[in-house]
């Protein structure tokens, strides 16, 4: 078949009109309750064209609301980063180690964040008006270090032997042969492991704003739906994936950079 | 007194011993070739003088110290080159130099990196990433960076078996000059018998895995420097060539194996895909599958 010199753009372009159509006519026939797709566009188009704008404390322009879930992510994923990264490290170098925690580690990995939050909660219900805050964090980076653990051991486990021969033979010291060798051999690994861990960070964002109901695009949601303001849920939803979608470009365009030959 | 003495070396992993029995001595200075099939320990045999490995039983010993570690006192051209790929040439070779070299100054460091990156004629390329280089030069910064160690001995592990004819001509030139200037100890793995010819003032085969030992040292009396060109036509190396490849032909027999076995193959027809739908035939059921008996022989 010949294809088409705008195929790129056409293709991506027929698939979006089919699932509007399929919206609008869900909206139209069976689901009553969904908005169709231009009365959810002119219900939002406020948030979306003030995007920066601060009507009140759950009721701000988007992006808004995106940038307070962002900036929480980013600290939930820094301390993920910070704290797996080294237990990764422990787990490929140490067999002892991986034998210790392994099965632990296994069996935390599958827990839902829904079921992390209550004990964030709890866990920091001293701090007071922050426990919500703390929580959410705590939700976080508990949830999203998994992918970072584990591909950061398996990397480790599979830098080739020669490279560590190299070392040997050099008798690098222990902190040269983890900084000159390890560290390097393993960042293609690790940097696989933080994009993962980006995107998981980014979906527990959501149900953790929910669950404290914080300002941000996961608590507007939540909140719009108690609301009964369907079309926002909608909204929220869009531009929930759409900052996944970019966040994941970013990752990955970050991690062909470190892909070493 | 020798200079690497091995004595009585074993070594296997968890099966039949790689090698066994393998005694050995060096003198200072003096270029030796092992020789032997793919597979036959050799590698392992080095792995033992660089320390990387253990024996089972048996010592490994240079200067008459007993080799329990690797160390930088012992140069080692990897066979596939082990450049550390996120370095440039400058740098894989400076780690090694900061290491041997802890005391001397950063620009003494420097301006011995510089001196080894030119001894292999390198310097157009010494920023360059070891993916950018082709594999004689990747090999040859493999090279550099085990001569820049400044080692007692230089163990090569079939250094040059991955390049083609061309290349590896060049580079055994390049290591024959280095040897003769620098007067290093060298153990040279090989499988080229025309290679360990070329360069090695002794020749040992090693005999076919598992437990393989060494077979009977053939000295090389050719003068130096030697020409690859003239070699060809020289009697003498004539002589020697026929009497190595003949001693590693009989280990190789030795190897190799007669078997007779009958092998039972199932008399199937495969299905004719074209004929109409209805007349093709059923699928066989097990039973009805006759079998065939053919006979085998290597």
């Amino acid at each position: 078949m010949k294809r088409l010199k705008l195929d790129w753009l056409i293709l991506p372009l027929f698939g979006l009109a089919v699932i509007l159509a399929a919206w609008a006519i869900s909206s139209a026939t069976w689901a009553s309750n969904l908005p169709s797709p231009l009365k959810t566009w002119e219900s939002s188009r406020d948030y979306v064209l003030q995007p920066f704008a601060k009507r009140g404390e759950m009721d701000q322009g988007i992006l808004r609301f995106t940038w307070y879930s962002l900036v929480l992510v980013a600290q939930g994923y820094a301390l993920a980063v910070l704290v797996g990264t080294p237990i990764g490290f422990l787990l490929g170098l140490s067999r002892t180690f991986a034998r210790t925690f392994d099965p632990l580690i296994q069996i935390l990995r599958p827990v839902s964040p829904l079921a992390w939050l209550p004990l964030g909660l709890v866990l920091f219900l001293n701090t007071g008006k922050e426990a919500g805050t703390y929580g959410a964090l705590f939700t976080i980076a508990i949830c999203s270090m998994w992918p970072t653990v584990l591909n950061t051991a398996v990397g480790v486990r599979a830098v080739p032997q020669d490279y560590l021969n190299v070392g040997r033979v050099l008798k690098l010291s222990r902190w040269k042969m983890l900084t000159r060798i390890l560290i390097p051999a393993t960042l293609p690994y690790m940097f696989t492991g933080f994009r993962l861990s980006l995107g998981i960070a980014w979906l527990v964002i959501v149900a953790a704003e929910m669950l404290t109901g914080r300002p941000g695009v996961g608590g507007f949601l939540w909140q719009e739906y108690n609301s009964l303001i369907y079309e926002h849920i909608i909204l929220s939803i869009i531009v929930i994936g759409l900052v996944g979608f970019v966040l994941d470009r970013l990752m990955s365009l970050l991690e062909s950079r470190f892909k070493t030959a | 007194m020798a200079f690497l003495e091995l004595r009585n070396v074993s070594k296997g992993y968890g099966g039949p011993p790689v090698l066994e029995n393998i005694n050995l001595t060096l003198e200072r200075g003096e270029f030796v070739a092992i020789v032997g099939y793919s597979g036959s320990g050799k590698t392992t045999l080095l792995s033992l003088i660089a320390g990387l490995q253990r024996p089972d039983t048996g010592t490994v010993r240079l200067n008459d110290l007993e080799v329990t570690a690797p160390g930088p006192d012992r140069g080692v051209v990897f066979q596939n080159y082990s450049l550390l790929p996120w370095l440039t040439v400058y740098e894989n070779i400076a780690l090694a130099v900061e290491e041997a070299f802890p005391n001397h100054s950063p620009a003494a460091r420097r301006q011995h990196v510089e001196k080894y990156i030119a001894l292999v004629n390198l310097s157009p390329a010494r920023d360059k990433l070891p993916r950018q280089l082709s594999g004689g030069m990747r090999q040859r910064v493999s090279v550099a960076r085990a001569l820049a160690l400044d080692p007692q001995i230089l163990l090569l592990d079939e250094p040059l078996s991955a390049l083609d004819a061309l290349t590896r001509a060049t580079l055994q030139d390049e290591i024959e000059r280095i040897w003769s200037t620098d007067q290093k100890t060298v153990v040279l793995i090989t499988n080229d018998v025309d290679e360990a010819l070329l360069l090695a003032d002794r020749i040992i085969p090693l005999t076919t895995g598992p437990g393989a030992a060494l077979g009977e040292p053939v000295s090389v009396g050719l003068a130096r420097p030697r020409d690859r060109k003239a070699l060809n036509h020289d009697p003498e190396f004539k002589r020697l060539r026929a009497l190595v490849t003949s001693q590693l032909l009989g280990y190789g027999a030795r190897r190799r194996c007669t078997v007779r076995t009958k092998l039972t193959l199932p008399d199937i027809l495969p299905e004719d895909l074209d004929a109409p739908r209805t007349n093709r035939r059923r699928p066989l059921r097990p039973h009805e599958i006759k079998r065939e008996e053919i006979t085998v022989s290597t």
